[in-house]
């Protein structure tokens, strides 16, 4: 029993956060929104260098062979660093369903993929910056074309209906399955990594306003609310490190949808938090604040909404056979 | 196996401690829950259990054998107590004791009081009643006013004054507590940490009846009471460094194990399936109430996992009180919700004997004792995150 990241995993993030930072940080979401796509470009080649596109994908295959555990550690430093594109698609959804020439491009870089899952993920993320878009079913894949462009109220979002190009390949149900809950507990990981971000910016921002001759932080009201969002995320992460160990077993659905439900609730409570704290400055597109408020909402109703994963958690726990299994 | 992964296997002794927990536990957890330890009938069943659970060896499983335990892991204790909740077993009399004085004695106690105090704490011989409250030092505990006056002839302390809201100090044996020692010194300085006879000379019992009418705390009054040198915890003067030790305890892992919130989960998940059509709505919160108990549950395991390898959990204990308090009032209110007309009942005709309502009220106490949760807030927002203290520097933390 161990239920603490590697020295290793720590590296990992470490690692990314210095790559992130060294293309500019939050610098290459706000190109991104402004239709700049080449840092964004850079740092997902910088990333596939690192390994990052493969983490997921056998060492056989030509990946890095991590565990989920790795996955969810990499997926918080891009959530914290608000890195846009479709990263959950390439690097957790669709390693495993694509034929091996695609997957050999996903992993080096060159191929940048979305998706759309109907009824849990209804638009693709940036397909007009990707090189290939799928339709993923429960138990098919297929090329696809992308729509006419639709904004988010997260400007480095472009969204789109998705229609399919080629008559659809099948695949393995189960196999499926498992990467849509890969991609979906990377999915909590990003809103982890965003709540962490929005409260490290809100304490640090109470620490150096100054109102009525005091720091707000040194008001009772704000200290509150910002130690409710300290407990929130402190325990959203053991649900989601659970269900990264979970992966794959009969306990998966129920931990991954358990661990969205706790880090959407808890990225939430930090994004409408921090936005208090900042005052009006924080409600401004300029402040980089509103990256994170942004990709938090937008989160929220993709890969399954918070009623999806709560009906998904009941259909275990409610039925008439299942109790409160310990993994023990 | 690489040892350094994230994993939560247990190994095969680990299992097969569980599962003799289990077993000793099935044969032997009362079949009709024992009366409420709040009255004089149902303490002294709780004693009688404590002593049985001592004959078992699983009354301290993680203190060494020599006084009683099983010398096993922070991993088996956590076993154990899932296995003891799940089982329905009694409410631990000899909580305050085991989980927040003899850790101190562990640590700060002489071996002649290791010798006296330990094993009488294991089999409900010994009960101890924490005194620290008093009617003008509630969340400033530094503030307290009873007092300890030296005598040297008799090679002891003389104390006075009052405490209060003392839990189970109705049917206890002994206190411990802080007395100002030092009239002269302020606030954290000058106290001394004391365990006396809750019989002794010049003490009065006023009990208390909770808000469910049983009388689960009392006023301790010490009109010149004698105690000895030898039942001085710590150095004389030293009783708030000595005190803060026990803090961290009762709000970090010892005071409320995972296995409480996750049987209670699982009773709360039988009581959905046979009352769901009183309150549809109550489904979104019956599984928040798994979530957050498996959150608990998992969170609990990454602490053992940095307490084993050395680390401390400090002010994370507080991040941890806030979050079981207010877990238990939704788990339990819920139950209530479900309930609906029935919940308020008590008593034969009531579902599960009035259990539901009875924890529930239990429950209402959890963000006001060990330390309130406005003060676990402070704390994480002052330590944690590393806000200012308020605006004229004192310390509310
Ligand atoms: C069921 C139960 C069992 C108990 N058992 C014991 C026991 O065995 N032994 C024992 O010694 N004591 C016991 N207590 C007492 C408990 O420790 C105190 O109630 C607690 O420390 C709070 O003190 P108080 O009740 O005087 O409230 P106060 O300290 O007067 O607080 C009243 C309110 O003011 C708030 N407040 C106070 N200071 C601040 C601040 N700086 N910032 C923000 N808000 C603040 C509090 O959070 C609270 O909401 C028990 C209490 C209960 C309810």
């Amino acid at each position: 029993m161990k239920f603490v990241i590697s020295d290793e995993q720590r590296a990992l993030a470490e690692a990314l956060e210095q790559i992130i930072e060294g293309a500019g940080g939050t610098g290459v979401a706000r190109a991104w929104a402004a239709g700049d796509r080449a840092p964004g470009q850079e740092l997902w080649a910088h990333l596939a260098e690192l390994g990052m596109l493969g983490l997921c994908i056998d060492e056989a295959d030509g990946g890095m062979g991590g565990t989920p555990v790795d996955l969810v550690v990499a997926f918080e430093q891009l959530g914290y660093h608000a890195v846009p594109g479709p990263y959950l698609e390439s690097a957790a959804l669709l390693p495993d369903l694509v034929n091996p020439a695609i997957r050999e491009g996903l992993i080096d870089g060159s191929v940048i993929a979305t998706a759309a899952i109907p009824g849990l993920l209804t638009y693709a993320l940036d397909s007009a910056s990707s090189t290939h878009s799928f339709i993923v079913n429960p138990d098919s894949i297929s090329l696809a074309k992308a729509g006419e462009p639709i904004g988010s109220i997260d400007e480095t979002r472009t969204l789109s209906e998705l229609q399919a190009t080629e008559s659809a390949t099948t695949l393995d149900e189960q196999l499926v399955a498992t990467a849509i809950d890969r991609a979906t507990l990377g999915c909590a990981a990003v809103l982890l990594g965003a709540g962490e971000r929005l409260l490290h910016e809100a304490v640090e921002y109470a620490k150096i306003r100054r109102q009525f001759g005091r720091a707000i932080g040194e008001y009772q009201a704000l200290k509150h609310q910002l130690a409710d969002v300290r407990v929130a995320l402190t325990f959203a992460r053991p649900l989601i490190n659970g269900a990264a160990l979970d992966l794959g077993s009969p306990a998966g659905p129920r931990s991954v949808s358990a661990a969205k439900v706790a880090a959407g609730d808890a990225a939430l409570l930090a994004a409408r938090v921090a936005l208090q704290v900042h005052g009006a400055i924080g409600y401004t597109q300029e402040h980089d604040l509103s990256l994170w408020i942004t990709r938090v909402h937008a989160l929220l109703g993709a890969w399954g909404t918070a009623r999806y994963h709560r009906n998904r958690v009941a259909s275990f726990i409610l039925s008439p056979v299942s109790q409160l299994a310990p993994v023990a | 196996m690489n040892t350094d992964t994230m994993n939560l296997d247990l190994s095969e002794e680990q299992l097969a401690f569980a599962a003799e927990a289990r077993a000793w536990l099935a044969e032997h957890v009362p079949a009709t829950p024992l009366p409420s330890m709040d009255t004089a009938e149902g303490f002294a069943a709780h004693r009688a259990w404590e002593a049985e659970l001592a004959r078992g060896g699983w009354s301290v499983v993680s203190w060494p054998e020599e006084f009683g335990g099983r010398g096993a892991g922070l991993i088996e204790w956590v076993l154990f107590e899932e296995e003891y909740y799940r089982a329905g077993a009694p409410t631990r009399a000899a909580q305050n004791g085991i989980s927040l004085l003899a850790p101190i004695l562990f640590g700060h106690g002489t071996d002649a009081q290791r010798e006296r105090f330990l094993r009488p704490m294991t089999d409900g011989s010994l009960i101890w009643a924490q005194a620290w409250s008093e009617p003008e030092s509630g969340s400033d505990l530094a503030s307290i006013r009873s007092t300890a006056r030296r005598d040297e002839e008799r090679g002891g302390w003389i104390l006075n004054g009052q405490k209060t809201w003392s839990s189970r100090a109705p049917w206890a044996d002994r206190g411990f507590g802080l007395f100002r020692s030092d009239p002269a010194a302020q606030r954290h300085r000058g106290l001394t940490y004391f365990l006396f006879p809750l019989d002794a000379e010049g003490i009065t019992i006023r009990p208390i009846a909770q808000l469910d009418g049983t009388t689960g705390f009392a006023e301790i009054f010490l009109d010149d009471v004698f105690v000895a040198d030898e039942d001085v915890l710590g150095e004389p003067g030293d009783g708030w460094r000595v005190a803060m030790s026990t803090a961290g305890n009762e709000r970090g892992l010892s005071l409320r194990s995972p296995g409480r919130f996750c049987a209670a989960t699982d009773r709360l998940i039988d009581l959905w399936h046979t009352h769901q059509e009183q309150e549809p709505l109550a489904q979104d919160a019956v599984v928040d109430a798994w979530i957050k108990s498996e959150a608990y549950r998992l969170y609990t395991w990454g602490t053992v996992s940095t307490l084993q390898d050395g680390g401390d959990v400090g002010a994370e204990g507080s991040v941890n009180k806030v979050f079981w308090s207010e877990l238990d009032i939704a788990l339990h209110g819920t139950a209530l919700a479900l309930l609906g007309p029935e919940a308020e009942l008590r008593g034969p005709s009531a579902v599960s004997n009035g259990r539901w309502i009875e924890d529930y009220v239990f429950s209402l106490g959890g963000p006001i004792y060990a330390g309130t949760n406005e003060i676990q807030r402070n704390i994480i927002a002052e330590r944690l995150l590393g806000l200012p203290r308020g605006g004229d520097g004192r310390k509310t933390s």
